[in-house]
């Protein structure tokens, strides 16, 4: 089972995550969690010193991580930005799109299961800055951004 | 109208692969049902009273006859021979078996459709004018933008997890024939001073419990902006919308709570950081999906004339047809409304043969309505009466459009989980009780909606009469609502007092028409006799 999914080379962050409040009062902590109720905007100045961005899912049907990892990204924000909690498998393909490149969920996942939703999509309707070319610019080459 | 290329057919495709593979792991204990849940919900399968119930999608409303006649085998195939047409445009079976449902898609998918998105905390079905490209007072046909938004909302990664269902409206007429205002987003297309096309926003509207009219937060989009609106709009309720409390999780609780000023402020910010990431589709591919929508071959030497003699036909004539922007060329209307008939339901017979009179009379094109009716959107004016002749052998030439007898109602008790009271019988026992008075016709244009329940799927806020069931100690009991309107004039209809039984509100409905009846004057509809003399004499009469 899997029990820790990284899309990443370089070496972990060693240290764990402390929440948006300590963090703000700490100011050199590398590792940084996010709850649902989080603003992500709230660490944009200090994406530099930031490699590590833990986006808690306490319940998989709260989506607010989604579009706090799109922020982080959409930022410039190049560490790692992992998804916690309660992580579903039938998620990960659109917790990618979105920003993610790591995963550490409450329950492991079933490689198999995890490998076939990963590799499930080979297209996207939508540009959300994961270097994915969505349909639209396939169809109109001449105006494929980046 | 729209077809796939190869990249919308892998996308279909794709999902049904993909709910192949979750329907297998639930069946195999692999997925809790809470787990599964979003999952067949975002399939449009829903667990109703008695079996799973199948919600396909219809985007705004448009299909051709290849599709509705697979509608018509799903009916027949997987179901108990019929299907039911709703409010949003979509058709729903109630009888379906999870195990079928992944075949179901596969057929689905085969005639370029599917179940995506059609239930579930995501954007929903795109719904439209059921005469967009056919009607004579619209601006340009707004199903090309509906199908860019169509695109961008299906599987959008950010949003399928929402605080709850986000329902889209986009129209391009005067005429507001679609409820725009009471969605969650409502579009407007429309041509700004300069003579550009562009889009106004309406944002944070809706029925339910707690019914909203949509308020304008921005009256010009530009069309190469429009998915990056409304990406900004999407967000900010992401984020935003509360997910404490599933009944004031709609996007119009978060407008009405922050104010229409400091949302559009925030959305307006998330706008202008969304627009350097380049998520907007080209002009081109909007240009792409317009092609798709190019008018038919109408016959421009088709005659205007229509020999109305018989009388029967006159009427339905009158009453079920709409004018067509081509000279030549009607709307027609087909009733699912028959007296006595549940709303929406038709046969997979009717749905046949309503799909062979679009091959032969309407450029292979037919509408759903959220009147819960069909639409042939191109008739020949010359085939009128020959179409009308097979749709009354058929039991569905029903002449009862925009009438009393043409009433809205949500499956209720009968089929619905949530329901309180039962809608069907009362809407049966309605059409009926008119159709036996014979008042139907004086009473003219009058729009009657029923929901069996508070969260209001038989719009029963938007009825000129609206009837809302509740459970009153252990007995339904039945709530009758005057004055709402979907249209341009958008209000919500007001409570009348203590509620009744089943056969009293047929009673209270009668009443409330006589009071217009005898109060009413030249050229008014019943909405505007209510809106003039207001509440009381309605009371009086209803409660004497």
């Amino acid at each position: 089972m899997l029990d820790h999914l990284r899309f990443r080379e370089d070496e972990p962050v060693g240290a764990p995550a402390v929440t948006v409040d300590a963090f703000f009062s700490q100011t050199n902590a590398a590792a940084v969690r996010i709850e649902p109720g989080d603003d992500a905007k709230s660490l944009l100045p200090f994406l530099e010193q930031l490699r590590l961005v833990e986006v808690n899912f306490p319940s998989f049907g709260d989506g607010r991580g989604y579009s706090s990892a799109r922020i982080l990204r959409e930022a410039g924000y190049q560490g790692e930005l992992r998804a916690v909690g309660d992580v579903l498998v039938d998620q990960l393909s659109h917790m990618r799109r979105c920003g993610f490149d790591s995963f550490l969920p409450e329950k492991p996942f079933d490689p198999e299961d995890a490998q076939a939703a990963l590799d499930r999509w080979p297209e996207v309707y939508q540009a959300t800055g994961d270097g994915r070319t969505p349909i639209w610019a396939k169809r109109h080459p001449a105006h494929e951004r980046d | 109208m729209y077809r796939y290329d190869q990249y919308d057919q892998a996308m279909v495709d794709t999902r049904v692969a993909e709910f192949r593979d979750q329907t297998r792991r639930r069946l195999e204990g692999k997925l809790t049902e809470d787990q599964f849940k979003p999952l067949r919900l975002q399939n449009g399968l829903y667990l109703q009273l008695h079996a799973y119930m199948l919600r396909v999608a219809v985007p705004y409303g448009t299909l051709n006859a290849a599709q509705m006649h697979v509608l018509a085998n799903i009916a027949d195939k997987y179901d108990r021979g019929y299907g039911h047409f709703t409010t949003r445009q979509n058709i729903q079976y109630n009888w379906i078996k999870l195990e079928d449902a992944p075949d179901i898609l596969a057929d689905l998918a085969a005639v370029e459709m599917h179940a995506i998105q059609t239930s579930g905390n995501c954007i929903r079905n795109i719904s439209s004018d059921q005469f967009a490209g056919a009607a004579a007072d619209e601006l340009i046909d707004p199903r090309p933008y509906a199908e860019l938004l169509r695109q961008w909302s299906s599987f959008h990664p950010e949003f399928l997890t929402l605080p709850r269902k986000f329902k889209i409206c986009v129209i391009a007429s005067e005429t507001d024939r679609a409820a725009m205002k009471l969605h969650d987003i409502g579009i407007r297309i429309v041509k700004n001073a300069a003579g550009e096309i562009g889009a106004a926003f309406y944002v944070g509207g809706g029925m339910g419990r707690t019914p909203m009219i949509a308020p304008l937060i921005r009256d010009f989009v530009p069309l190469d902006q429009l998915i990056t609106y409304s990406e900004a709009c999407l967000r900010v309720y992401n984020r935003y919308g509360r997910r404490d409390n599933k009944y004031k999780a709609r996007i119009k609780i978060l407008v009405h709570e922050l104010g229409k000023e400091e949302y559009t402020r925030q959305v307006e910010e998330e706008f202008a950081h969304l627009l350097t990431q380049g998520i907007e589709p080209p002009i081109a591919e909007l240009e792409r999906i317009m092609a798709h929508f190019a008018d038919p071959a109408f016959d421009t030497a088709a005659s205007d004339d229509l020999d109305l003699s018989n009388r029967d036909f006159a009427l339905w004539v009158a009453r079920n047809t709409v004018a067509h922007k081509q000279p030549g060329y009607v709307i027609a209307n087909i009733s699912l409304k028959p007296v006595g008939g549940i709303p929406g339901d038709a046969s997979a017979a009717q749905i046949h043969l309503m799909a062979d009179l679009a091959k032969e009379y309407s450029f292979d094109e037919l509408r759903v309505t959220h009147a819960q009716n069909i639409v042939l959107p191109h008739v020949r004016k010359a085939d009128l009466f020959t179409l009308w002749q097979k749709l009354e052998a058929a039991g569905l030439g029903a002449a009862n459009l925009d009438t009393v007898e043409d009433i809205i109602a949500c499956p209720g008790l009968d089929y619905c989980s949530l329901a309180n009271a039962r809608s069907i019988p009362v809407a049966q026992k309605i059409s009926q009780r008119f159709a036996a008075n014979g008042k139907t016709g004086e009473l003219g244009e009058l729009k009657l909606k029923i929901s069996g329940c508070i969260n209001a799927c038989g719009h029963h806020h938007a009825g000129h009469i609206g009837i809302l069931g509740v459970d009153k100690k252990g007995l339904e009991n039945y709530q009758l609502l005057l004055g709402g309107c979907e249209g341009d004039d958008t209000s919500l209809g007001k409570i009348t007092g203590p509620g009744f039984t089943e056969d009293g509100i047929v009673d209270a409905v009668e009443k409330a028409t006589d009071v217009y009846l005898a109060e009413r004057e030249e050229g008014e509809r019943f909405l505007d006799t209510y809106r003039r003399i207001g509440m009381e004499k309605f009371k009086e009469a209803i409660y004497a």
